[in-house]
């Protein structure tokens, strides 16, 4: 498949990484020569120089032979009349834009007819319901979302306090009375898929396949305080805060909201009557002091600095605030990251990275392939979803019948509304959704790859 | 650095050189040469042993390349690919000296064409296969024939480093975004307009196995004759069609994608293509002038004095007939060709017309900001501004170019043989084109010189192939510092 992506920035530069590894023929537009040709040495794409909205460069870059083209330049306009235009050139052509401006959200559903967008991806109004999410849920680090939301992989950390810490995985079932399957754990730096005889240790992430409906059993039995998140403290009023501050403003949640431009504070004021606002220097930590931290339950780093949300979010979990959630925009590398305690950590870049890339496999999907694959572990773990189809081999097998590969694991069978963690007497048939989940990279890429 | 990643990739090749072979050992087989059927398949073998060897030391190496990897890959594995290509030359006894047989098939793979041999036709078969089809296999690369075949090179680190080492040229670019597909597409169209030219040549009634040697030569613009006067005894007819092939190999196989893509206007534009043709065009004419009378009828004047420009330009180095008796006006036309060499892109060796293009263009701007400081000007090539990183590089070969031909004319001139023959043997081994003038030139051949000399024309067939920089690279000591 042919993908066109104009905008060789952050995201465009990391789908170039991702979706070259996974075989598309890729050509990057920009306007800036020398990121063209640091991506051309880093992956295998080839690159045109020019402005992506206009005619002579998009036809250059081969936009009639095209099947996608994602729009991730700097300025919305552009991306919109890059996008418009390629269209109008080519009408079969599949449209992905970026649009991250909050005065164009509320027409994005009007837009995609005008400007003929097939997607229109906003980050950090993705980042705003990720966290939402997550504040939803204290307790888990991070949540998958598989089978259209009725199957979901969550992260959670043992420690010495845990009641899974020192258990071996197949007791696990009494202690949370609900069935759920750990589908890998994450100690120190490496993952593993692991099996029944495995013994949990303080320190070990480990990632849990449930039905959705059983995660509050599941935070319930562990003993982690299910208690409801009802003030939230927001550092940083960039656009991600925007939006999360309405998101939680309609879920009742209360919001105090620490801004250092003041200008900037009247603008939010305006935009978000129910909001507390509060003109402060957040790298100040007395102002957090004395906005009463300790007597929120959530602290979110939302500031325009990586290095400052880190240090807020270190400072606020050793303040005892029962949930911490990090945006950071550049997760260099993860293994530095995962050794500081900065709770949940949130990437803009990647989620609309991820998101874009669940689009082009949804695009491919015509042979069985994954609908939507997550990287879970540090990246070391992917987690797939697939649809079984009347060319899925084994439909209807009991699975103890059958010999999957090494490092690949069933974690989930969805039959219509009823999600199952499979035993060895679980069969899935034609039209049931199955959550796979492997450690060895690039093994899978369709169903009956799970297989030998 | 890694020298593991270096190590397998070596494997890689020596995997490729042995399945080629067996062909050559299956002609030596159906002509019941015995002495070259053990020599291919003792070569097999050892090829087979060193490269298992090689792998199962170097299994656990990244996939990676980085650029200077990727370079010394480049430079070991020609050098490589030589030492055991060689060898069957040697078991069979047919060039019983090692460093001949070395600078036979370097001649062979570098697509050169200078030759040892006085006695061509003595050569079996099977031998006479492999020597030429070094010439085919050496034109394309081997590396862009890993690059499109090798399992696994489909999403690993295999990115523009190699291309851009084996490719000639001054500004390497990939036809479609992938690797693997942008080197299979050079491959195929390098394939078809092989067989092409085979069909051509069977359709003159040439026998196979020498319509396959002589396209194989054409094709990689090598040039090893598999007869003793090269060309000069086939029909008017065969010569043509070579002078035909010459000229199509000499251009660059970028034009003939475009001319696949219906892009006819692109490649009716090219500046590079232009510039050859006009080249060609103008050296023939002043050849027939100049010569007129040496031949019978005009004909054949216009058909000898095609075929050379386009032998020497194209770096082939056919003959069809002895140009060192021409006049010194057509031979220093000829020499002027050896220097300026094919298109960018195409399996020819040389300067490059693009590289002389550029440098003449930055000269024209030298001059014009000498006498207007204040101009700013860019170089423009195909209508558009060739950055200045690219045109520094272009300088750079000059200057590696010319103090090549300096250093390797001064040692080779320690056999004392006249200037006229060592210079244009250094001209014709480096610019990868075969025979030379006087004692080097067409009639004659290269097996008077000394080893040291052999070695070194050999080197400068490899550097000159390789463009420069990978060979120089291997000598330098920043490359092996840790």
């Amino acid at each position: 498949m042919n993908i066109i992506i104009a905008g060789d920035g952050r995201v465009g530069s990391t789908l170039a990484r991702q979706l070259s590894a996974e075989g598309y023929d890729l050509t990057l537009i920009d306007s800036n020569n020398s990121v063209l040709q640091t991506s051309m040495e880093r992956y295998d794409v080839i690159a045109v120089h020019g402005n992506c909205a206009s005619m002579a460069t998009l036809r250059q870059a081969g936009v009639m032979d095209a099947d996608l083209l994602i729009a991730a330049t700097s300025a919305d306009e552009v991306n919109l009349l890059c996008c418009s235009t390629a269209h109008g050139l080519n009408p079969k052509l599949h449209t992905i834009a970026r649009i991250r401006n909050p005065e164009y959200i509320d027409q994005i559903y009007e837009m995609r007819d005008t400007f003929g967008l097939s997607m229109a991806i906003n980050p950090e109004k993705q980042a705003a319901t990720e966290i939402e999410r997550l504040l939803k849920y204290p307790g888990f680090l991070r949540r998958d979302i598989f089978a259209k939301g009725r199957t979901e992989i969550v992260e959670l950390r043992v420690d010495e306090a845990s009641k899974l810490c020192n258990v071996p995985l197949m007791e696990m079932a009494g202690i949370v009375k609900c069935r759920v399957l750990v589908c890998a754990v994450l100690r120190d730096g490496t993952a593993m898929v692991p099996r029944g005889n495995f013994v949990l240790q303080a320190g070990d992430r480990i990632f849990v396949t449930a039905p959705t409906e059983n995660l509050t059993v599941l935070l319930k039995n562990l003993g982690i305080i299910t208690r409801r998140v009802r003030k939230v403290m927001l550092c940083g009023g960039g656009r991600v805060c925007y939006y999360l501050a309405s998101q939680l403003k309609k879920a009742g949640i209360q919001v105090r909201l620490i801004e250092a431009d003041y200008n900037r504070c009247q603008e939010l004021n305006d935009l978000l009557p129910d909001a507390q606002i509060v003109h402060g220097d957040c790298s100040d930590l007395e102002v957090l002091e004395s906005e009463g931290l300790t007597d929120f339950d959530a602290l979110v780093a939302l500031t325009g600095r990586d290095e400052l949300n880190m240090i807020l979010s270190l400072y606020a979990a050793g303040q005892g605030v029962p949930q911490v959630i990090t945006k950071l925009a550049e997760v260099g590398s993860r293994g530095v990251i995962d050794s500081l305690s900065l709770g949940s950590v949130i990437c803009p870049k990647e989620l609309c990275c991820n998101n874009i890339v669940r689009y082009v496999r949804a695009m491919q999907n015509q042979t069985g392939a994954a609908v939507s694959v997550h990287a879970i572990a540090d990246g070391q773990v992917e987690a797939m979803e697939f649809l079984v189809d009347e060319n899925t081999n084994h439909c209807g097998v009991p699975l103890k019948q059958l010999k999957p590969r090494p490092n690949v694991l069933i974690a989930s069978i969805t039959h219509g509304s009823r999600t199952e963690i499979p035993n060895g007497d679980s069969m899935f048939h034609q039209g049931d959704t199955l959550v796979v989940v492997t450690s060895g990279r690039g093994v899978i890429h369709q169903i009956n790859d799970i297989f030998a | 650095m890694n020298y593991r990643i270096i190590g397998r990739f070596l494997a890689q090749i020596l995997t490729i050189e042995a399945v080629f072979m067996l062909p050559a050992l299956g002609i030596s087989l159906g002509y019941g040469e015995w002495a070259a059927v053990r020599a291919f398949l003792f070569t097999i073998l050892i090829i087979t042993a060193v490269a298992l060897t090689l792998f199962l030391i170097c299994r656990k190496a990244p996939n990676a390349l980085d650029a200077r990897e990727g370079m010394i890959c480049v430079g070991i594995s020609w050098i490589v690919l030589s030492l055991f290509g060689c060898l069957p030359f040697v078991i069979s006894g047919e060039i019983p000296h090692y460093i001949d047989a070395f600078f036979e098939i370097v001649s062979g793979f570098t697509t050169t064409g200078a030759s040892i041999l006085s006695d061509v036709e003595a050569l079996s078969p099977g031998i006479l296969y492999w020597r030429s089809f070094s010439h085919w296999l050496g034109g394309m690369g081997v590396l862009v024939f890993l690059l499109a075949v090798a399992p696994g090179s489909k999403d690993k680190g295999f990115t523009m480093h190699l291309l851009r080492a084996e490719s000639p040229g001054p500004d390497v670019g990939k036809l479609v975004p992938r690797m693997r597909k942008t080197a299979s597409i050079l491959y195929i169209i390098y394939i078809v307009m092989t067989i092409i030219n085979i069909l051509f040549l069977l359709a003159g009634k040439m026998p196979w196995l020498e319509a396959l040697c002589t396209a194989f030569g054409t094709a990689g613009t090598g040039g090893f004759g598999i007869k003793n006067d090269s060309m000069a005894s086939y029909s008017p007819y065969i010569q043509i069609v070579t002078t035909v092939f010459m000229l199509l190999f000499g251009i660059n196989f970028s034009c003939y994608y475009l001319l696949l893509m219906k892009q006819f206007k692109a490649v009716l534009k090219d500046e590079e293509l232009r510039m050859y043709i006009g080249i060609v065009v103008i050296a023939i004419v002043l050849i027939v002038i100049n010569i007129y009378g040496t031949y019978g009828t005009l004909g054949e004047t216009i058909r000898h004095a095609a075929f050379t420009v386009s032998t020497i330009i194209t770096t082939t180095g056919y003959g069809t007939t002895d140009f060192d008796l021409w006049p010194a006006f057509s031979k220093a036309i000829i020499m002027f060709l050896m220097i300026v060499g094919a298109c960018a892109g195409s399996t020819g060796g040389g300067l490059k017309v693009s590289r002389l293009l550029y440098l003449l263009k930055s000269l024209g701007r030298n001059i014009t900001q000498m006498l207007n400081p204040r101009r700013v000007k860019g170089i423009r090539y195909n209508g558009q501004i060739v950055s200045e990183r690219i045109l520094d590089n272009t300088n750079a070969y000059l200057a590696a170019y010319v103090s090549i031909i300096i250093f390797s004319f001064i040692v080779v001139s320690l056999d004392n043989n006249t200037i006229g023959t060592n210079f244009t043997a250094v001209l014709s081994c480096f610019n990868n084109i075969g025979p030379g003038l006087e004692a080097v030139g067409p009639t004659c051949n290269f097996g008077h010189y000394s080893d040291l000399s052999k070695l070194v024309l050999a080197a400068d067939m490899l550097a000159g192939r390789l463009e420069i920089f990978p060979i120089l690279v291997l000598f330098s000591r920043s490359t092996w510092k840790r």
